[in-house]
């Protein structure tokens, strides 16, 4: 159950080689957690990630068979476009969606559910990805020995090539 | 010209690959030739051919003029790039919950977030 989880916490956790869950407690009522992650007006307001990024596009046709779409602008210019389809949506308690990055970048199944619990609504997140390397990948686990250490040579690189 | 969505993906799928990880470490560590990088992963030259196209075209890697030995060479750009976006999974939705957490109490307390009203 959700009752170990505190709000401002977030939990991720690998239950099988190609999910990742994510969970968080809110302070909010349900129908007002599932109207600020399904609606347009809403989602650009938090759905950022770090500092920094806006989101100038935010589409929801929420409906099964429809689609969605989010662009995230950087300062400096820098975007990064994310787009899907609505599988299934059961208000205000289950939204299930495909998330793709690009062509290249495999598909994966997102299925968010939120779960009441007194005043507060547990997010559960679920990311299924295709394979346990797109997984590790966009996790960072797979990435981090290898990229990160070449990380700390590429930094020292670029200092001496000023 | 990629946009630059359109590279990020491009790196993303480069990335996911672990053979192509360590190509790039090595590569961190200086250029090398085909020949160079294929020994250490005990490769077929074609695979590792395979692999650096892969990498070139999300701009990851370049390649040297000296048309005999052709070295390649890490491009840092990209993986700058990534490192702020996906690298940060965990960064991701820590930021978006946080800013989740103080929008949500917003909309239910209108008038204690907004001091600017006047």
């Amino acid at each position: 159950m959700t009752a170990t989880l505190s709000p401002g916490v977030t939990s991720y956790a690998t239950p099988t080689d190609r999910e990742v869950v994510v969970t968080r407690v809110v302070d909010a009522p349900r129908h007002l957690v599932f109207d600020a992650w399904t609606d347009p007006r809403h989602v650009p307001q938090w759905l950022l990630g770090p500092e920094g990024w806006t989101m100038p596009v935010c589409e929801i046709d929420l409906r099964p068979g429809g689609s969605w779409r989010y662009v995230w602008r950087k300062s400096n210019g820098t975007e990064m476009a994310m787009s899907g389809a609505i599988l299934e949506v059961v208000r205000p308690e289950r939204m299930v969606t495909t998330e793709r990055w690009g062509p290249e970048w495999p598909e994966t199944i997102n299925t968010v559910v939120f779960t009441e619990s007194g005043e507060r609504t547990a997010i559960t997140l679920t990311i299924l990805y295709p394979s346990r390397e797109a997984r590790d990948a966009a996790l960072e686990t797979g990435m981090k020995d290898g990229i990160e250490q070449s990380f700390g040579r590429l930094d020292r690189l670029l200092r001496t090539m000023r | 010209m990629q946009t630059a969505p359109d590279r990020l993906s491009a790196t993303f799928f480069a990335l996911a690959d672990p053979t192509r990880r360590a190509i790039l470490t090595r590569l961190a560590a200086g250029a090398a030739t085909v020949k160079e990088l294929a020994a250490p992963f005990e490769m077929s030259g074609p695979a590792v051919s395979k692999h650096l196209r892969v990498l070139e075209r999300a701009g990851l890697i370049a390649r040297g003029r000296q048309a005999q030995w052709r070295p390649r060479t890490l491009e840092a750009a990209p993986l700058k790039e990534v490192a702020e976006w996906a690298g940060e999974f965990r960064r991701f939705w820590d930021g978006s919950y946080k800013r989740l957490d103080a929008y949500l109490h917003h909309l239910q307390h209108p008038e204690e977030s907004d001091d600017r009203h006047s």
